[in-house]
């Protein structure tokens, strides 16, 4: 029993740390754009498509293939943001966006079960084999585990150069924080909120190929799941911060991971009535900026 | 001190002791004390940054003060909810105008004027009642644009929308009124008329309490005004006084003339 | 008068086209409303086949549908996109009942309103949560919502599971059956939409719309917006919750990805939008126009995916193009052409 309990923590952070990479992405763009983009989720399951398509079809593997999705991803991202997005303005900003956000999600869906069918796939690989793992204070952890979790420390680290580091991160930054004062000293606004949704976008290749590799099978109909347990992640997290989503994404995935022992059927349900409980006491969430924008 | 109209003893409609607050590492008031006398016609003035918004939103409850309490004829309103203040009597306009875009003018009004109702009036039925309405369409003849009652708001022209928000600030009838920067960004002659009726609100017994930079406009329209600088007061007096205290000057950086900026 | 102020009667197309006395259109607008009633009524009576009864029955069941969910999201500002809660649960209350109790023919109407009420017992609770966040995460909750009651339309026993409910079957003649659907459908509907008109002309409806326009402002003014909302929540949800009964009960089955439908709610927004947000005909016409022609795609073409990919598309374009609604964006339209025309004969017209 203890040790199924201490199992179940291990893969709850290992599988936390997947989820908090997409989700990262995801309240990055809430933070600089201020919009939520439910397209998130069925982007995550493209990116893993488009691993697969790699994999399967040119034989690339799935972490090289990542040097093709992540450029493919963020340029997708752009776009997505630069014709549907940025026209929207308005005193309905809000919730034209993220209906928007959400048509889009609608048609990328569509487009996938039309190219790939409504069945399910795998991404494989000799690391994501069940005997490919390594064992670490008595656990077995897959490879591919280890790998992930390397790579989203690689992918936090250049993050954190990005936003840190550089000019345009700076940049970024200042428009998170006040959006007239950037424009005011020169920060062409429109460019750094298409970039970082491309970025944005563009961390979900990373975290698409992990999902997949990760979740044993996945269709176009996992986007649905996923962007929910995504979007209770950000908000239990603290819209727009990333720590904070990384935070919940693990505490989120343990819980699951530990009713799963007593109720898997509903195991998925802990990630909502978190989000509930959280709400009830805290409706910023635990990290949550409590300056409301306005709406 | 406070130099009215009529004689005798002057009660203070509004007063702060000792407001303090700060954002962040600013200390935007600091021992702010100020008086509103009854019926009186007060002006707050000061460069920008000095803290009168900041002030006005501590007084209305849109913020809370770190230290400090507000009087409201003898009573503390010392942070209470912004509903709460309105409902004592105290009503408030906005530096950027906050009306209701997608409403009528009318129903503009109507949705001021709707505290202090029977509880349990019918909830369907024809919002603000044939009493409501006349009210409505009383203040906005008074205050110009009556004719307008059913346009959407948004449509108005930023002057219009000064008028509408000082309308359906005055539609609940308050006793004392706060406005932000009523002046600002409107064409002269609309200044004259926004003036012209806040003297003859005044002369029924309306205290009012007035942020602008227009200093034409302060030291014709104000029988005492008070000057902030760095978040707490610095000067306060009568006009006359006023215009020639040096600290005064310096607060505004030594310009001495007639300051009419434009609007922010 | 002060000179420079602008002229109060300035006629705007707020006011109406000047060529036209407003009670005549008045005049014309009730006699139209009452025609369009007498056509809904006599409907079946005329066009018996059963496909377009079929489509008339699910399509009043919309207008309800997107009318209720814009007493609410479309009044308030607040877009829920979790109203598939209640659609769902009303068709699993009239379900689960009407099971138990052994119902059937007429009396499983009676159930639609209690499996309203079951649904505002819901609403509440829900409604006292949600509404206290700001309107991003309220979207927010209303999805993560919507989640949990699939999750539990699956698992739970009492709910059959994944496998669903079956409804009773009528034996009513087949040359009439879908009237009853139809009419009780109609007069939810023609309900709806009374309670839109009468709620966005009462203080009601002021204060749910004022808070869509400036909550905090409105509040200040002493609007008090949690039971405000939280009112128009759990009628939208009442409301629903019986058309979701009535849907059930008509395609006599349902089951959990079925009741609860992630693409029902993007729907009857899409409808609300293309018929203009926040009025009252806006929905209804968005219902009208736009439930025959999913119906009728759905018919057509052998797989979802490109009418997902089609809902998607109209709503980016009306999005994008056409935010006020397709309607209104082409009444402006039109009321722009002719006020243009009007002033190109006027003389010295003022240039706004």
């Amino acid at each position: 029993m203890a040790r199924q309990i201490l199992e179940a923590i291990a893969d709850g952070i290992l599988g936390g740390g997947v989820y908090a990479l997409m989700a990262a992405g995801l309240t990055l763009i809430f933070g600089v754009l201020d919009i939520i983009n439910i397209a998130q989720g069925i982007l995550v399951v493209l990116g893993a498509y488009l691993s697969y398509v790699l994999s399967v079809h040119l034989h690339i593997d799935l972490f090289v293939g990542l040097a093709i999705t992540i450029p493919v991803m963020f340029v997708i991202g752009v776009a997505i943001q630069w014709l549907f997005i940025r026209p929207l303005r308005g005193s309905e900003r809000t919730s034209m966006t993220l209906l928007a956000s959400y048509a889009v999600a609608l048609i990328i869906e569509g487009i996938l079960y039309w190219v790939f069918g409504p069945n399910f796939v795998a991404l494989n690989a000799w690391y994501t084999q069940p005997n490919a793992s390594v064992k670490i204070f008595g656990f077995y952890v897959g490879d591919i585990y280890l790998f992930g979790f390397g790579l989203a420390v690689a992918v936090v680290a250049v993050l954190y150069w990005l936003l840190y580091r550089t000019k345009f991160g700076r940049a970024v930054r200042a428009t998170m924080q006040d959006l007239t004062a950037a424009r005011l000293v020169g920060i062409e606004v429109n460019r750094v909120a298409a970039i970082t949704f491309g970025i944005g976008v563009a961390i979900t290749a990373v975290g698409g190929m992990m999902y997949g590799a990760t979740t044993g099978a996945f269709s176009p109909n996992s986007g649905y799941d996923l962007i929910s347990r995504l979007l209770a992640i950000i908000i239990l997290g603290g819209l727009g911060s990333v720590g904070g989503a990384m935070a919940a994404a693990i505490f989120m995935t343990t819980a699951e991971a530990l009713v799963d022992i007593w109720q898997p059927n509903w195991a998925v349900a802990v990630f909502y009535l978190a989000l509930v409980l959280v709400l009830l006491f805290k409706p910023t969430g635990i990290f949550g900026r409590t300056a409301a924008r306005a709406q | 001190m406070t130099g009215l109209r009529g004689g005798g003893v002057s009660k203070s409609a509004l007063r702060t002791e000792g407001i303090a607050k700060a954002f962040g590492g600013v200390q935007a008031l600091s021992d702010c004390t100020i008086e509103v006398a009854q019926g009186s016609i007060t002006g707050l003035i000061g460069p920008n940054g000095s803290g009168k918004t900041t002030l006005f939103n501590i007084i209305t409850g849109y913020e809370k003060p770190d230290a400090g309490q507000v009087y409201l004829g003898g009573r503390s309103i010392t942070g209470q909810s912004p509903q709460r203040v309105f409902a004592a009597g105290v009503g408030r306009t906005f530096q950027l105008t906050r009306i209701f875009p997608r409403l009528t003018v009318l129903e503009n009004m109507l949705v001021a004027s709707q505290h202090g109702r029977r509880r349990f009036a019918n909830p369907l039925a024809r919002s603000g009642g044939a009493a409501g309405r006349d009210r409505a369409m009383f203040q906005l003849e008074f205050a110009g644009i009556a004719g307008h009652a059913n346009a959407l708001a948004g449509t108005l022209s930023y002057g219009q929308r000064k008028l509408l928000e000082l309308a359906y600030v005055l539609v609940a009838d308050p006793e004392v009124v706060l406005l932000d920067e009523p002046a600002g960004g409107i064409n002269p002659s609309l200044i004259h008329l926004i003036s012209d009726r806040i003297a003859e609100l005044n002369a029924t017994g309306k205290t009012f309490l007035i942020v602008e930079h227009n200093m034409e406009f302060v030291m014709g329209l104000c029988h005492h005004i008070t000057v902030l600088d760095y978040g707490s007061v610095v000067a306060a007096g009568p006009p006359r006084i006023i215009r020639d205290d040096p600290r005064v000057l310096d607060a505004y950086l030594g310009t001495g003339e007639d300051d009419d900026e434009p609007a922010a | 008068m002060i000179a420079g102020t602008r002229p109060d009667a300035a006629a705007g197309p707020e006011t109406g086209p000047a060529w036209a006395d407003p009670r005549q259109w008045k005049r014309a607008g009730i006699g139209a409303l009452i025609l369009g009633l007498v056509i809904v009524i006599v409907f079946p009576l005329i066009f018996t086949d059963a496909t377009v009864s079929n489509i008339a029955v699910q399509t009043v069941i919309f207008v309800a549908v997107a009318s209720a969910w814009n007493i609410f999201s479309g009044y308030s500002g607040y877009l829920s996109l979790g109203h598939a809660i209640f659609f769902g649960t009303g068709a699993y209350a009239v379900g689960i009942i009407a099971r138990d109790w052994q119902l059937n023919g007429s009396s499983v109407f009676a159930l639609l309103p209690l499996a309203g009420l079951i649904a505002t017992m819901i609403a509440i609770p829900l409604g006292l949560i949600a509404l206290r966040v700001r309107r991003h995460t309220f979207v927010v909750i209303t999805i993560a919502f919507f989640f949990i009651a699939q999750l539990s339309a699956s698992n739970l026993a009492i709910t059959g599971g994944s496998s669903g409910l079956l409804a009773p079957v009528p034996n009513w003649s087949p040359d009439t059956f879908n009237d009853p659907f139809y009419y009780v459908g109609l007069v939810i509907a023609l309900g709806t939409i009374a309670l839109s008109y009468l709620i966005r002309r009462s203080r009601f409806g002021l204060q749910l719309r004022a808070i869509r326009d400036d909550e905090d402002r409105a509040v200040g003014l002493g609007v008090r917006a949690m039971p405000v909302k939280l009112t128009a929540f759990a009628i939208s949800g009442f409301i629903t919750a019986m058309a979701g009964g009535l849907w059930f009960y008509f395609l006599s089955q349902t089951f959990p990805q079925f009741a609860f439908d992630p693409l029902f709610d993007l729907a009857i927004v899409l409808m609300a939008f293309f018929g203009g947000l926040g009025t009252v005909a806006g929905p209804v016409l968005g219902a009208l126009v736009l439930e025959p022609v999913q119906l009728y795609l759905n018919l057509r073409l052998t797989n979802d995916y490109l009418s997902e990919i089609l809902l998607g598309v109209l709503f980016l374009v009306i999005i994008l193009f056409m935010p006020r609604g397709v309607l209104p964006t082409a009444g402006e339209f039109i009321t722009a052409r002719i006020a243009r025309g009007r002033d190109d004969g006027a003389q010295g017209g003022r240039g706004e």
